[in-house]
């Protein structure tokens, strides 16, 4: 059976009796009883949250409009307010919509997945570039010298973590292989020197982070520019590297669509918990992918469209959650994670804290069907 | 060889045989005081009401259709001083979109990127007030461009219907309304803007699709052009020469005509609306510079094939360097055309022949 990994807990909480009590009931409300099967279903998003619409406004007269105004890493004090305010907002977003996993949100990530390597002394930030198929750009970052870990995630999740119990709390990094993708090299000269060079730093980063309950390792450009013959082990290697620097759970989460065939199945050969799937841009390759190559004991099903207004039913999340467990024939899933397919920066912010809300609902309702 | 279709817009006085028709793409820095204007008429604390934001819309409007004119170009628009931005100003005419609040594109630049909900519908007339009142302040030729279907459907959320192509085709079908109204009220130059085709060119087939609904029974003498801008051209031609219109109108400027080899083959068979300035460095290029960069142009096309305008809408410059770069332009093409007449042109058209070994 699947247990939290939240780390050793301490002799004061085992000796507390009541303690036990509570997660003897908090256990039975997360995991359904039902026959052997004892799925818990997890509800959380890949975070990269937008603004609130007042952070929009006051971040953009703060900041202002252009290529330099952008996130370096050493912002002053108001500019640094202003983010914790907002920041404290959609932590409570999450905790009043109920989700099992709280992110700190990603709102300083001007460059989307790419921020890590934007605030680091080795890169140097040049034109605005496209990011994926989408109307969104960030700054292109020019690795010239060697990565050294900058601690600047770390440093957000602490400030989640004094407003999110650490068994809820979940980091959020791009993966190795997407992040080498995002960026230019010209310093390691190599392709599989610089993806390694990254997942070093990733690895780096993640050890500066204070306790975690689980970790998102987003990885579009696995899909968006599949890794060749070769690369796709490289990559997994590179993921695993990374997921080791945590004793949380890992979830590596491509999308835009599945993965290819090879890639998948040298995905699987990475030590990580749970690999994500795209449902809302392919459902038939994923599908394919999961009853050919198997899966990881732990899911993640991107089912709410992370890019579309459209607000989903929890029940509409609920049913294709035992559709996919339907199609698969097996039910036996440790955790399921339900989430949003993509990040949520590209809804206006009222239509992004709805999707929250259903999926948290989806999830209730996913447990008391399967209870 | 003569090109109907383009001659039209040639002024009675213009002094050389050959025509290099000058026009723009479309947008235009607005005037300070018409931002100012705006932010009175948006505070409910002020009496600046509706009727005065209007008539501050039409002195801009009359103002910049006048500094169009004052740089010289053949064919004028008024800037779009009457638009804030291509897909939300015709997302709040069209029925079954709606408003929930702004998104990211990049940085702090964010747009209200809004949701179709429901099946769209044309409502009220989007541009006819817009194209009479800039026809009438001008006696130049007046191009109305239009944020196009593909872009339409793209940049919003689609929540209506099963996939984006079957939105675009219904938009489009929008779009061929409208232009049958400024058709009937006078115009005679329209422009598609799909920047969107762009961010993906694998599309070409839904855009090419949507012109044809765009197009029909819009008589052949009105001119129909095409904006495109920011991509990777060789994915789009020569696919984009079935199009059924009269004129492309690329950015190539920006990129210093580093894909101009693009179109050289197959033989480019319609009008080359060539961008000659760019719109993204805020210093005027000279008279001389742009003379070369048309004569760029003549490297893929003969001159009755060919147009001069920037790369792109000029909005976003001050406002000073947008009037220096069109006046500049006007008068490098007039240049071209007198050493054209002269015969003192020699340009190599067609494919690049491959270098020796």
């Amino acid at each position: 059976m699947h247990v939290s990994k939240s780390g050793p807990e301490s002799a004061e909480t085992r000796a507390n009796y009541c303690c036990v009590l509570e997660r003897m009931e908090n256990i039975k409300r997360r995991y359904s009883l039902a026959g052997d099967t004892m799925t818990e279903y997890v509800s959380t998003t890949p975070g990269l949250y937008p603004l609130p619409d007042w952070a929009k406004d006051d971040l953009s007269d703060l900041k202002g409009h252009q290529k330099h105004d952008l996130i370096s890493g050493d912002e002053g004090e108001e500019i640094t307010t202003a983010y914790e305010e907002a920041r404290e907002e959609v932590i409570g977003v999450q905790q009043d919509a109920g989700l099992d996993r709280i992110v700190e949100g990603q709102l300083r990530w001007d460059d989307m997945l790419a921020h890590p390597l934007a605030v680091a002394d080795a890169v140097e930030t040049r034109g605005i570039v496209r990011y994926y198929d989408n109307n969104n750009f960030y700054r292109e970052p020019v690795v010239q010298d060697d990565l050294e870990p900058t601690g600047d995630v770390a440093d957000e999740l602490e400030t989640a973590a004094e407003l999110a119990a650490a068994d809820d709390l979940q980091a959020v990094l791009p993966g190795p292989y997407s992040l080498a993708d995002l960026a230019t090299d010209e310093h390691y000269g190599d392709e599989a020197a610089f993806l390694g060079a990254v997942a070093e730093f990733l690895e780096g980063e993640v050890d500066a982070f204070p306790e975690h309950e689980t970790l998102f390792l987003l990885e579009p450009s696995l899909v968006e520019s599949a890794p060749e013959d070769g690369q796709d082990e490289r990559a997994s290697e590179a993921i695993d590297r990374v997921a080791s620097a945590t004793d949380a759970d890992v979830v590596v989460q491509p999308y835009w669509g599945a993965l290819e065939e090879k890639v998948y199945a040298h995905l699987l050969d990475a030590d990580i918990d749970a690999v994500g799937f795209d449902f809302v841009a392919n459902q038939d390759d994923n599908l394919y992918n999961i009853q050919e190559y198997g899966a990881p004991d732990d899911i993640a099903l991107g089912l709410a469209d992370g890019q579309n207004t459209l607000v989903e039913d929890p029940e509409a999340i609920r049913d294709r959650t035992e559709w996919v467990e339907g199609q698969l024939g097996v039910t036996d899933f440790e955790t399921v994670y339900l989430t949003t397919n993509t990040e949520t920066f590209y809804l206006p912010y009222g239509k992004y804290v709805e999707k929250l809300e259903v999926l948290a609902e989806a999830a209730d309702l996913a447990e008391v069907k399967a209870a | 060889m003569s090109n109907e279709n383009k001659d039209q817009f040639r002024q009675p006085d213009h002094e050389s045989d050959h025509f290099l028709l000058t026009t723009v793409v479309g947008s235009y820095p607005k005037p300070k005081w018409l931002n100012r204007a705006k932010e009175l008429y948006q505070d409910d604390d002020h009496g600046f009401d509706e009727d005065d934001y209007q008539e501050a819309k039409d002195d801009a409007a009359r103002l910049i259709t006048n500094e169009h004119e004052r740089a010289g170009l053949d064919v004028v628009v008024d800037g779009e001083m009457r638009r804030n931005e291509m897909v939300e100003f015709f997302a709040h005419r069209i029925e079954g979109y709606e408003f929930n609040g702004p998104v990211k594109v990049w940085g702090h630049n964010y747009f209200d990127k809004p949701s179709v909900v429901s099946e769209v519908e044309y409502d009220e007339s989007w541009l006819v007030d817009e194209y009479e009142f800039t026809a009438e302040a001008s006696d130049r030729p007046v191009k109305v461009p239009i944020t196009g279907p593909y872009t339409l459907a793209n940049w919003s959320f689609n929540e209506a219907y099963d996939d984006d192509d079957e939105l675009t085709l219904e938009l489009a079908d929008l779009v061929n309304e409208e232009i049958e109204k400024l058709v009937d009220a006078g115009a005679r130059y329209i422009q598609i803007d799909e920047p969107a085709l762009a961010t993906t060119p694998d599309d070409h087939a839904i855009v090419g699709e949507a012109l044809e609904h765009i197009v029909a029974d819009i008589p052949d003498d009105v001119r129909i052009g095409l904006h495109v801008c920011y991509g990777d051209y060789s994915r789009i031609y020569p696919e984009i020469l079935e199009f059924p219109v009269d004129e492309f109108d690329l950015e190539l400027a920006n990129g210093d005509y580093d894909q101009l080899d693009v179109f050289k083959d197959p033989e480019f068979s319609k009008d080359l609306a060539l961008g000659v300035c760019d719109a993204h460095v805020a210093e005027v290029e000279s008279v001389e510079q742009i003379e070369e960069n048309i004569k760029k142009g003549l490297e893929v096309v003969p001159p009755e094939q060919l147009v001069v305008s920037p790369d792109c809408g000029v909005k976003l410059l001050p406002r000073e360097v947008a009037y220096g770069k069109m006046a500049n332009m006007v008068q490098a093409a007039r240049n071209v055309e007198a050493d054209l007449d002269a015969g003192n042109i020699d340009v190599e058209r067609g494919a690049p022949t491959p270098a020796d070994d």
